[in-house]
């Protein structure tokens, strides 16, 4: 007998079932099919206006700093004062995502862009969200070609351009507009869910920004998008 | 790793002894109880999550043989492999199978607990590949030789002067003059040493929060992003998961996510939830070449259908440990095994046997702090009694008689000793008025070893007890 056999055999024995009874199997299915949303936190359920705004004051409350735009065109500058506001050198990654190409990169003076997987010395990440998430104030990547995971996490700078547009509530209406982008039941590799920069506090209980990932984390809202 | 459980009474004392760690502890009495009640006040919703949290778990066990195929489909269709190991030991030759075929000298770890539980470290270690452990926490004890002390803060029992010393020590290349005062400056210290590890790896291993039978993805929750870089930069991932990781569904995963962050270190979110399906797809310029699940049941198969069955919806956030004032009085070390505090009283005899556990399933006071903050509602002290009864039952065995019977006659010398210990019981929290006040009422340092040993079962007195014991023993002699 397979350990698989095996452990199927002595999970229905503890239970008390036998395998292929129908009642069962379609309670499962069912339940896989619907996916039933639980207890949505009310928290979220906004108005446009006010999301957004709960979206920008929960991600500064975990240490990420919003930039907000009108435009996706403004969004190139936006990105240069940043960089330097914190004394950091004029050269970003990022991938193919189309909404980030067409903005006028070009337009900022000895911008560098590159594009690509992250490499260990990239310094500054630039990804565009899929979605926010306004009741934690929480931002979802996903990977590919467009926005590749490892830019997420090796710059020390991680930028992530969000439309306000795609903010949602809650963390459920991310998961069926992945589910629309994707077909249910299936997923990209990786799907990062992120709320403020990485941190520690293994020593000591104290609390401090940086630890494997992104220092830091800024997120340009972009309005109009 | 070596079990001490049975020396439970003896770690406790030496944890009780030893200034480090007392003033370690601390950390945790000043660090989590706060946080988490402040993240709870501010959720309106937060007891109907829990509410839906632990009825989706109990769902998921009652049908986990159908769960468990489903899940597997799934990660078959996305090109991942799953492999199912009954025991520790299969698990390790499993995973070594996997490595050897990868041509693995090096393995990063994101933090898992599941690893400690399966010894894989010294495992891998006898098999000539190294371990390197990448959470913070974790890397500082793998320095140090030890174990975790704690599931979500593997090195709370220590200092920050400690680290230092660890560090100074093992990062040798590194300029002897360099200031490692702050703990920031040894987190970057880390941090550095440790990117290079991340790339010279061939295989990275995680745990999983949750396995998502919909989509058949695994999740991981972190706040380092130590887990993610595992995973995303060498060639092969590896998930390591019991079978009771298994949710339904997305929107499940989201319901046990929000009470989960919360209960462990009072975030909201914690900074990086990753659902990882599969490996990289052909156009993905990042991401792993394989993807293997590890699903290991090591005793949790046994667990359904017993009264023990509830402790299969720990999500493992070390919320009954950080209320616990046994754990805030002798640490996670004590323990003698992986799991420490409340949840460790319950899970280690379960796994490992009540033999080897010892008095694990008295070590409590039974004040009800833990079952009260339990996310997943878990009836820890009732569990607990349950193994004192097992416990009391195997004791009327002539093999382990006297011991029963010494316990016994220690306390029923002492019936003022046996009223206060009485007290520490459930009803006891209101009347001492909240966990902070209590914790000062309570003789630790000196008296609580020798509270411990009450056998406090529900059914019956001890006075009871004891009294049909001598009853019982009159009519064997006439
Ligand atoms: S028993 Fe409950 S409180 Fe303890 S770790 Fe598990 S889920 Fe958390």
């Amino acid at each position: 007998m397979s350990a698989r056999e095996a452990i199927l055999n002595k999970v229905r024995s503890s239970l008390g079932t036998a395998p292929g009874e129908a009642a069962r199997a379609e309670v499962v299915a069912k339940r896989l099919a619907d996916a039933p949303t639980g207890v949505v936190p009310a928290r979220g359920q906004l108005a446009d206006k006010e999301r957004i705004a709960l979206f920008c004051g929960m991600a500064e409350k975990v240490s990420a700093t919003i930039d907000r735009v009108e435009k996706p065109a403004d969004v190139p500058e936006a990105v240069s004062a940043y960089l330097r506001s914190r004394n950091l050198p004029a050269s970003v990654r990022m991938g193919a995502d189309e909404r980030l190409r067409e903005m006028p990169w070009s337009g900022v003076k000895s911008l560098e862009v590159k594009s690509g997987r992250a490499d260990p010395e990239d310094e500054v990440g630039v990804s565009h969200a899929l979605a926010g998430v306004a009741e934690s104030g929480t931002i979802a990547l996903h990977s590919g070609v467009d926005n590749p995971t490892t830019v997420n996490f090796l710059p020390e700078h991680h930028i992530v351009v969000v439309e306000a547009k795609d903010i949602a509530g809650d963390l459920e209406t991310v998961f069926s507009s992945l589910r629309q982008k994707f077909g249910k039941g299936k997923m990209p590799r990786t799907l990062n869910l992120i709320t403020g920069p990485s941190r520690s506090a293994d020593i000591q209980q104290t609390l401090l920004l940086g630890a494997h990932g992104p220092r830091a984390l800024h997120l340009i809202v972009v309005d109009g998008g | 790793m070596q079990i001490t459980s049975p020396a439970f009474k003896a770690n406790a004392r030496g944890a009780l002894a030893d200034p480090h760690l007392q003033e370690a502890l601390g950390h945790v009495r000043s660090g989590f109880i706060d946080k988490r009640q402040k993240a709870v006040d501010a959720l309106p919703e937060f007891d109907a999550l829990r509410d839906s949290a632990r009825a989706i778990k109990d769902h998921t066990l009652a049908h986990l043989d159908l769960y468990l195929e489903a899940y597997e489909e799934k990660v078959k269709a996305a090109g991942g492999r799953v492999h199912w190991a009954e025991t520790a030991e299969d698990a390790r030759s499993l995973i070594l199978d996997i490595c050897r075929a990868a041509g693995a000298r090096t393995v990063t770890k994101g933090k898992s607990m599941i690893t400690e539980e399966i010894g894989l470290n010294e495992f891998f270690e006898k098999e000539g590949i190294r371990p390197v452990e990448t959470d913070l926490g974790e890397y500082i004890i793998q320095l140090r030789g030890e174990h975790p002390s704690h599931i979500i803060a593997p090195a709370v029992h220590l200092t920050k002067n400690q680290v230092e010393a660890d560090f100074r020590r093992a990062h040798h290349h590194l300029p002897p003059t360099r200031d490692l005062s702050e703990p920031a400056s040894l987190l970057s210290e880390a941090r550095e040493v440790l990117r290079a590890e991340y790339f010279a790896a061939d295989v990275g291993i995680t745990g999983a929060n949750f396995l998502v039978a919909e989509t058949g993805s695994s999740v991981i929750v972190t706040n380092e992003g130590n887990g993610d870089l595992t995973q995303i930069l060498p060639r092969v991932h590896i998930v390591v998961a019991s079978i009771e990781k298994i949710v339904p569904t997305l929107a499940d995963t989201s319901q046990i996510l929000r009470v989960l962050a919360r209960s462990a270190t009072g975030q909201d979110m914690s900074v990086y939830t990753t659902v990882s399906t599969g490996p990289r797809r052909p156009e993905d310029p990042d991401g792993p070449e394989e993807y293997h699940v590890v699903l290991l049941d090591n005793g949790r198969s046994s667990m359904l259908g017993t009264e023990f069955q509830d402790m299969l919806r720990c999500i493992r956030c070390g919320a009954c440990m950080n209320h616990c004032p046994v754990y805030h009085a002798v640490g996670g070390h004590a323990y003698g095994w992986v799991y420490p505090g409340p949840m460790g009283a319950v899970l280690t005899p379960s796994l490992i046997g009540v033999d080897k556990s010892g008095h694990l399933p008295n070590a409590s006071t039974f004040c009800g702090r833990c079952e009260a903050v339990c996310p997943m509602h878990i009836p820890l002290p009732k569990m607990m009694r349950h193994w004192r009864e097992r416990e009391f039952a195997r004791g009327l065995n002539p093999a382990t008689q006297r011991y029963g019977l010494k316990a016994w006659a220690f306390f029923a010398r002492r019936p003022r000793l046996y009223r206060l210990a009485a007290s520490f019981a459930i009803p006891a929290l209101s009347a001492f008025g909240g966990a902070q006040r209590r914790f000062r009422y309570l003789p630790f340092a000196g008296g609580w070893t020798k509270h411990r040993d009450l056998p406090a079962p529900e059914s019956r007195t001890f006075l009871q007890q004891w009294r049909n014991r001598e009853a019982d023993k009159q009519e064997a002699r006439t």
